[in-house]
């Protein structure tokens, strides 16, 4: 009968070859860098195996500048979701003219960027002492913010409405496209049964968001809590926070441990990496709606 | 809608254009406080004199441009190839491209400062090169994200499987499909990965400090520390440069959809 013809040679699969150049840069300078550090933070100096480390991440000021760390990163990620969440709404369902929508997503993907040595700058020429909105207040209304607010740019709240700069647009990004998602039909049914609009919201739209809300908030958290050039521009060495701390012990082993200072970027990785995969569970439970 | 709902809406927002605008607007008036009195440009010719920021700038540039040369050279072709035969291993590329994400920027320049020292077996921080080098590989790794996904939503808007095969029959290699079929085809995502890329490059702080190279965010940081207005003038210009880079983004993705459209 019909013989093949034996004009193709077994061929040895060679196609993953091509994605080596990528892997291999990955490797070198993600990968395994990051598992030098986590290994490193179970390790003695000489190189034996130990929990130590992570035992004396609780001595001196370490579990201070966590605890620090941690309620800035949720402040400014609840006040950020709220405020971002409020916008998108007002522009996804129609409470402001239609046409804002598409710059106010284009101006949010470069805000939500710009984390760095000048937005500390910015924040310090309006609040600072003697800032744009510091004088307006004290020349035209007689408040002076440090005094009759308690508020001082280079303190826990300071930082937190820095940080509320990147964070606010982060969250009209990540929540318009949801909000789009919920179909005019299910409001429509809603009020057709009877529902009010705060019972739609309360018992339609609401747990219908509720992942994507969950999820973003961890991405809010966990983009924070990396944020060093901010806080380092802005507060110097005032704020002790985990960014801050790692950043004195790499120049220059100021916990006299540099197991330690492994053990502390280990911690780092260990919640952005939780908050991270919350948001990434999330978001798929969300996408099982949000079609 | 009713009117309360209206009026909530404007309220959230008037409120956040005014939390983006005031900074910027504090930054600015600030920046123009270097004489007594008046408002004047002189913080502005004072840095744009200064030495200093010439050489931390243009090392900045280059550095942006290296960066940008390394990641197109990695992106283009990994995303092609997953594209066009190993669509099975996208979502793991796409994972390992989202990393930088999760692992923030100080714990992988801390990686790469005990990997590679003076006594490893890759000693790039021992020569001034070698961290230069290092340095530019650390803002590929960062623009990783950005890059990659910009680049593979251009590869989908393309029919690759049959713009390779047509540059195959007419007798192209590998290193020809790539110059010349697939990155004209990708341009317009390219240069906006690379926009961004430039971006986040010119004002990045934690690497270059880290690494102690002279670039443009710790000189930043550190005139902030000594000086008065400069630093004011300097953040209003690392704004407009990266202001500036977002539009051509817009400007660029605009144009491809103009020049799509007759097809």
């Amino acid at each position: 009968m019909n013989q093949a013809p034996h004009t193709r040679r077994p061929r040895i699969p060679l196609t993953w070859l091509g994605l080596m150049p990528f892997v291999i840069f990955v490797m070198l300078f993600l990968v395994l860098p990051t598992i030098h550090i986590v290994i490193g933070a179970f390790q003695t100096r000489d190189g034996s195996f130990t929990l130590q480390n992570i035992i004396d991440l609780n001595t001196g000021t370490i579990p201070s500048s966590y605890w620090i760390s941690i309620k800035i990163s949720v402040a400014s990620a609840a006040l950020g979701s709220l405020i971002g969440f409020a916008m998108a709404a007002a522009v996804v369902f129609g409470a402001v003219p239609r046409w804002i929508k598409s710059p106010l997503l284009t101006f949010s993907g470069v805000a939500s960027n710009f984390a760095g040595v000048p937005l500390a700058f910015a924040f310090l020429a309006t609040f600072g002492p003697v800032g744009l909105v510091t004088v307006l207040l004290r020349n035209s209304f007689g408040i002076v913010l440090q005094r009759d607010l308690g508020f001082n740019i280079l303190s826990f709240w300071g930082l937190t409405i820095t940080y509320l700069f990147f964070q606010i647009p982060l969250m009209i990004l990540i929540i318009a496209p949801a909000l789009e998602g919920l179909r005019r039909e299910w409001r429509e049914a809603a009020d057709i049964l009877g529902a009010s609009a705060m019972q739609y919201w309360r018992m339609v739209a609401l747990p219908i968001l509720f992942p994507s809300l969950l999820g973003t908030f961890a991405l809010l958290f966990a983009n924070a809590f990396g944020a060093v050039a901010t806080a380092i521009a802005l507060t110097g060495s005032s704020l002790n926070i985990v960014p801050i701390q790692l950043f004195a012990q790499i120049r220059g082993d100021v916990l006299g441990n540099p197991n330690l200072g492994y053990a502390m970027a280990f911690g780092m990785i260990v919640i952005t990496a939780i908050a991270n995969v919350v948001y990434i569970w999330l978001r798929m439970r969300a996408e099982r709606w949000l079609k | 809608m009713s009117v309360w709902a209206r009026i909530a809406g404007w309220a959230a927002l008037v409120f956040g254009l005014l939390y983006f605008f005031v900074p910027l607007a504090g930054l600015f008036e600030f920046s123009l406080r270097a004489r007594r009195g008046v408002y004047s440009f002189d913080a502005y010719v004072r840095v744009l004199a200064d030495p200093q920021f010439q050489a931390t700038f243009s090392y900045s540039v280059v550095m942006a441009l290296v960066t940008i040369v390394i990641g197109v050279l990695i992106v283009v072709p990994t995303a092609f190839w997953v594209r066009l035969k190993m669509p099975w291993a996208r979502p793991y590329v796409e994972f390992l491209t989202l990393m930088p994400l999760v692992i923030p920027a100080i714990v992988i320049v801390f990686g790469y400062i005990r990997l590679y020292n003076t006594s490893s077996w890759l000693p790039l921080t021992g020569s001034v090169f070698g961290t230069n080098l290092l340095l530019a590989f650390g803002y590929t790794i960062l623009a990783l994200p950005y890059m990659y996904r910009a680049v593979d939503t251009g590869l989908r808007t393309i029919d690759v499987a049959t713009l390779t095969e047509a540059a195959q029959s007419l007798g192209a290699g590998w290193t020809t499909i790539l110059s010349r079929v697939i990155l004209p085809n990708v341009l317009p995502a390219v240069l906006s990965g690379a926009f961004l890329t430039f971006a986040i490059v010119i004002g990045e702080f934690t690497l270059a400090a880290l690494l102690d190279r002279p670039a443009f965010g710790p000189y930043l940081q550190r005139i902030g520390a000594n000086k008065p207005y400069e630093p004011f003038a300097l953040s209003v210009i690392a704004f407009a440069i990266t202001w500036g880079c977002l539009a051509l983004i817009q400007l660029v993705s605009r144009l491809q959809k103009t020049t799509r459209r007759p097809a």
